[in-house]
């Protein structure tokens, strides 16, 4: 059956009409009730059926191809020159898989977690993919603007509704900054569109801009994405979104949404201003480096779980950016591909590992309510089992050789090494914070004597837990090991990307 | 003229139908609306007609502003009904004076001179105050009735003033005729015109609502009741956009560059002043009166623009402001009952408790007016965004959409009350079924406009080039 054509917007609507069923078969209150069961059953399977046609995305993704594949374009708005334009590359391909295959799991962990309205919630959720999707696959400027809007709203939802005790104060500066940074971007797409009579992306990467209107573009779109990374100073949203959101909500906040700051600089600023993006390389660089070393010591001193992984989620973002903008102080060679492969690779990988550290966190959360590293200890002696996935996890947060967080971190500071020996000096740095932060916090919970009795009464990882985590540990070592059929996918975009940036527009 | 005979006779037929069977006067204005439309689609006239000797005009502005306009009393006189049932304030003349205000709105709307022009205004003006205080035991009503009269008086007075300069420098009433002389006679084009403008362009800021002429809006917005707050948020929208479009495009388009500064600053001040101001509000009536402000000041803002793109913007964001108001009002309505007026955005809390579905509609109707895609709203600000930056001035593009950041929040707090808080209110949703029905459509509306946004800006772009 040969739907290739199709498949993007199969990706894109079959999650939102999953979600849209189940607002339809609604909520009771009886967990037990026919109605429960199957509207749980239906949210795992329509996350599971678009992870599956994912797969087909995979298997027929061509990795020698240049240009964007599986393309739809249909005339959306004729009246404003709009399209409904989809089409992935090595860019965007990785980061669907990754939305795929991180739904699926997020609903598992939800199954019983969430007692209050859970229709509405998985409904939020699968709405929500559908719209990431989306994100990443829209080549129409409109298009692209509407599906990173619409994203606010089932997230603002998630954040509010089942969140933790702060989550009013939380949600709303989620939402607020996020918007705040997004309508510049919407003012730059408009300007672009009264240039080129379209919102066409490919035509935006074209029209010649001079240097003033590229830096000012630049700035829109660095403040659009930089909130959304997050960069350092415009982070202070994060911690608060991901202490208060429930698991699942930080799971897709950390692996996901954060993404789409990273996809947006390589997608949007670089091509489009090219000269306005090596005119503030530097700030961006530094900005980078001081998320990497300055918020890695913010994160030792956290007594939260969840806000220092969310710390900890900043620092490796900085890998992400540095990797990209090190480009122009790359000497000729290989070294600008492999830093932006490198913030690639990071930023799948550490979608894979920060959402596992913390479905781990909400593990323990929903034994004992309690985020705070002073309430564990021991937790080894009562959960052997998930103490070995955490342990796991927490290495590879630090950047174990063999687990995905490695491959990344390496590649960055391979090339920040030839761009220039303090930046790779300061980047490398993480290898020990990020151990430092990491590891101290999982002797802390996991190892010592057992400390309270809330330990001792706890029960080890029952099926569900178990398979997701098992599951988030086979991908981090897989890529980890063997990066290969994930670094394919990119490669030839990425090399092309690197050719349209080279060139001046001026 | 359908219409007034029409209204003749509703109100006839209402002094001999009793309490009891008021209903038969609201299904009789219902039939006299569905009448009104039909007549609209039938004598659509092709081009642009000009009648009764030059007072009136018949173009594809009129006609979608009027058929609109229509829908809309329509959507009020639905909305209304079962509220002033149970509030005991269902009398007939609701009814009579919402469609004595339709007539001054197609007046206006049709009007090609400025007296005909003030004579509409005059007709829609008395009909609304006469609305805001049809409680005759409510204080706040009379208070906000006594108001608005009185501050109306002055507007309406200050705008017969600057159309007496206008006719004594041009020597005609008919924007036509106006729009001629001035380009005929460039000499015109002076202190004297200027100064009936600016008393014009008061009057023209008033009946929108616009900064610093605004000071009716909230009180009266709260102190009507709800049926009637309605009412006057949305169709009159239409009637205030004909007259600003009428009379300084049709008429005083060739000062453009006289009207169109003071047009800028209290557009700037709308959006400044009604944003800030609302996320103060506990009142939901007069938060969505100082929204309206902020509102305004878009539209005026594709106004200023001077371009087609700019008067399409202006036109469009109206028709798709509207949906979204009266859904809003409606859902208001919806939450009152007898004895209890559904007045405090608190009483928005726990909706997703009580009625998922409502509180969808809301969840729509509020993000919609933010701005947000997918839904309509964003697509008006998105237009006005366009025709602003294309007229040259990105500093304003940018105050738009920072001033629609700082509009969030209080859009988000009706939100924030509905879904994650607790639900305070236990009682059961008291509506009938035609009610819900229209009140979900006009929330599915305004997602599924947003979703195929096209027919309407190509309707709108179509409009604005007839008006060049």
């Amino acid at each position: 059956m040969d739907f290739s054509q199709q498949l993007l917007s199969l990706l894109i609507w079959l999650p939102i009409a999953g979600g849209i069923l189940l607002l339809i078969i609604g909520d009771d209150n009886d967990v037990e009730s026919q109605r429960s069961v199957t509207m749980r059953i239906v949210a795992l399977s329509m996350s599971v059926l678009t992870f599956i046609v994912s797969i087909a995305l995979y298997k027929w993704f061509d990795n020698a191809a240049t240009g964007m594949q599986f393309t739809e374009r249909f005339s959306w708005i004729p009246a404003l020159n709009v399209y409904y334009y989809l089409g992935v590359d090595g860019l965007s391909a990785p980061l669907i898989l990754l939305t795929t295959f991180l739904t699926p799991l997020v609903v598992i962990a939800g199954w019983d977690s969430i007692k209050d309205r859970p229709a509405q919630y998985f409904a939020a959720f699968l709405i929500l993919e559908g719209l990431m999707i989306g994100v990443f696959c829209a080549l129409d400027g409109l298009l692209f603007y509407v599906f990173w809007e619409a994203m606010l709203v089932p997230m603002f939802l998630i954040i509010g509704v089942w969140g933790g005790e702060r989550r009013i104060y939380a949600t709303l500066k989620f939402f607020l900054y996020t918007f705040l940074g997004s309508v510049l971007m919407l003012v730059s797409f408009v300007y672009l569109y009264g240039l080129t009579g379209s919102f066409d992306l490919f035509g935006f990467m074209n029209v010649p801009l001079g240097m003033t209107a590229q830096k000012l573009i630049f700035i829109a779109f660095l403040l659009a994405f930089a909130v959304k990374v997050p960069m350092w100073p415009v982070h202070t949203w994060l911690p608060d979104a991901h202490v208060e959101a429930p698991t699942g909500g930080s799971v897709i906040l950390a692996a996901i949404l954060l993404k789409m700051g990273g996809y947006g600089f390589v997608r949007l600023s670089l091509p489009i201003v090219p000269d306005g993006s090596e005119y503030f390389s530097g700030l961006v660089i530094a900005l980078s480096l001081i998320a990497i070393v300055y918020i890695a010591f913010v994160a030792l001193m956290q007594k939260d779980m969840k806000k220092l992984i969310a710390y900890s989620s900043i620092a490796h973002m900085g890998f992400v950016t540095l990797g990209f903008f090190l480009l122009w102080s790359v000497g000729p060679g290989t070294g600008a591909g492999l830093g932006m492969t490198g913030g690639m690779v990071q930023m799948v990988s550490h979608g894979l590992i920060s959402g596992a550290l913390f479905l781990c966190v909400g593990v323990l959360y929903d034994r004992v309510h309690s985020r705070q590293i002073a309430d564990y200890g021991g937790v080894a002696n009562t959960m052997p089992k998930f103490a070995a996935f955490m342990v796991l996890f927490a290495m590879a947060n630090a950047g174990l050789p063999g687990t995905s967080g490695f491959v990344g971190e390496l590649m960055v500071i391979i090339a920040s090494f030839k761009a220039n020996f303090w930046f790779a000096f300061l980047a490398a740095t993480t290898l020990i914070l990020a151990a430092a932060y990491t590891l101290w916090m999982v002797k802390r919970v996991i190892y010592g004597e057992v400390a309270n009795d809330n330990v001792a009464a706890l029960e080890d990882l029952n099926q569900r837990e178990f398979i997701v985590l098992a599951v988030l540990a086979i991908a981090v070592l897989l890529i980890g090991l063997w990066p290969a059929p994930l670094v394919d996918m990119m490669n030839v975009t990425i090399e092309q990307l690197i050719q349209q940036v080279g060139q001046s527009k001026l | 003229m359908t219409l007034l005979s029409l209204i003749c006779v509703v109100l006839l037929a209402d002094l001999f139908v009793d309490n009891e069977h008021r209903v038969m006067t609201f299904w009789m204005s219902i039939a006299a609306l569905a009448i009104t439309a039909w007549t609209l689609f039938a004598t659509a006239p092709v081009g642009r007609v000009v009648v009764f000797d030059g007072s009136y005009v018949s173009d594809s502005l009129s006609q979608v502003l009027k058929i609109t306009a229509v829908g809309f009393v329509a959507v009020a006189f639905l909305y209304a009904r079962d509220y002033l049932r149970a509030n005991n304030l269902h009398k007939g003349e609701y009814y009579i004076l919402g469609l004595f205000g339709l007539l001054g709105m197609m007046i206006m709307i049709s009007a090609n001179s400025l007296l005909t022009m003030y004579m509409g205004l005059e007709t829609l003006a008395l009909s609304l105050y006469a609305l805001v205080a049809i409680d005759r035991n409510n204080a706040t009503s009379a208070e906000s009735a006594m108001k608005y009269f009185v501050l109306g008086a002055i507007a309406s007075g200050s705008l017969l003033y600057g159309i007496s300069w206008i006719y004594g420098v041009t020597g005609t009433l008919k924007f036509d005729e106006i729009a001629m002389a001035i380009s005929a006679n460039p000499g015109l084009n002076s202190l004297p015109l200027w100064f009936g403008l600016a008393f014009v362009v008061v009057g023209v800021s008033f009946k929108f609502g616009a900064v610093p002429f605004h000071m009716w809006l909230p009180d009266v917005y709260q102190g009507a009741r709800t049926p009637v707050t309605l009412y006057l948020a949305s169709a009159p929208k239409l009637a205030a956009l004909a007259l600003t479009i009428r009379i300084l495009v049709d008429g005083l388009g060739g000062l453009h560059d006289v009207w169109a500064d003071m047009v800028m600053v209290v557009a700037v001040l709308s959006l400044l002043v009604g944003n800030v101001i609302a996320i103060a509000q506990t009142n939901i009536k007069r938060m969505l009166g100082y929204s309206t402000i902020a509102h305004v000041g878009f539209i005026l803002l594709g106004i200023f623009c001077g371009t087609e793109k700019g008067y399409a913007a202006a036109l469009f964001y109206t028709l798709t402001y509207i949906v979204a108001v009266a859904g809003a009002f409606g859902l208001v309505i919806l939450l009152s009952r007898r004895g209890y007026e559904a007045e405090n955005i608190s009483d928005f809390k726990g909706l997703n408790a009580r009625s998922p579905w409502f509180a969808l509609m809301m969840l729509f109707i509020m993000f919609s007016l933010t701005g947000v895609p997918p839904f309509i709203g964003f697509f008006g600000k998105l237009n006005v965004i366009d025709a602003v930056l294309s007229s040259g001035y990105p500093g304003l593009a940018v105050l738009m959409v920072l001033a629609s950041v700082v509009g969030a929040f209080y859009y988000l707090r009706v939100i924030w009350y509905m879904y994650f808080e607790p639900n305070e209110d236990q009682a059961v949703l008291q509506a009938s079924v035609d009610m819900r029905l229209v009140l979900s459509l006009n929330g599915v509306a305004v997602l599924a406009l947003g979703i195929v946004p096209g027919w309407l800006w190509a309707l709108c772009t179509q409009i604005a080039l007839s008006i060049q």
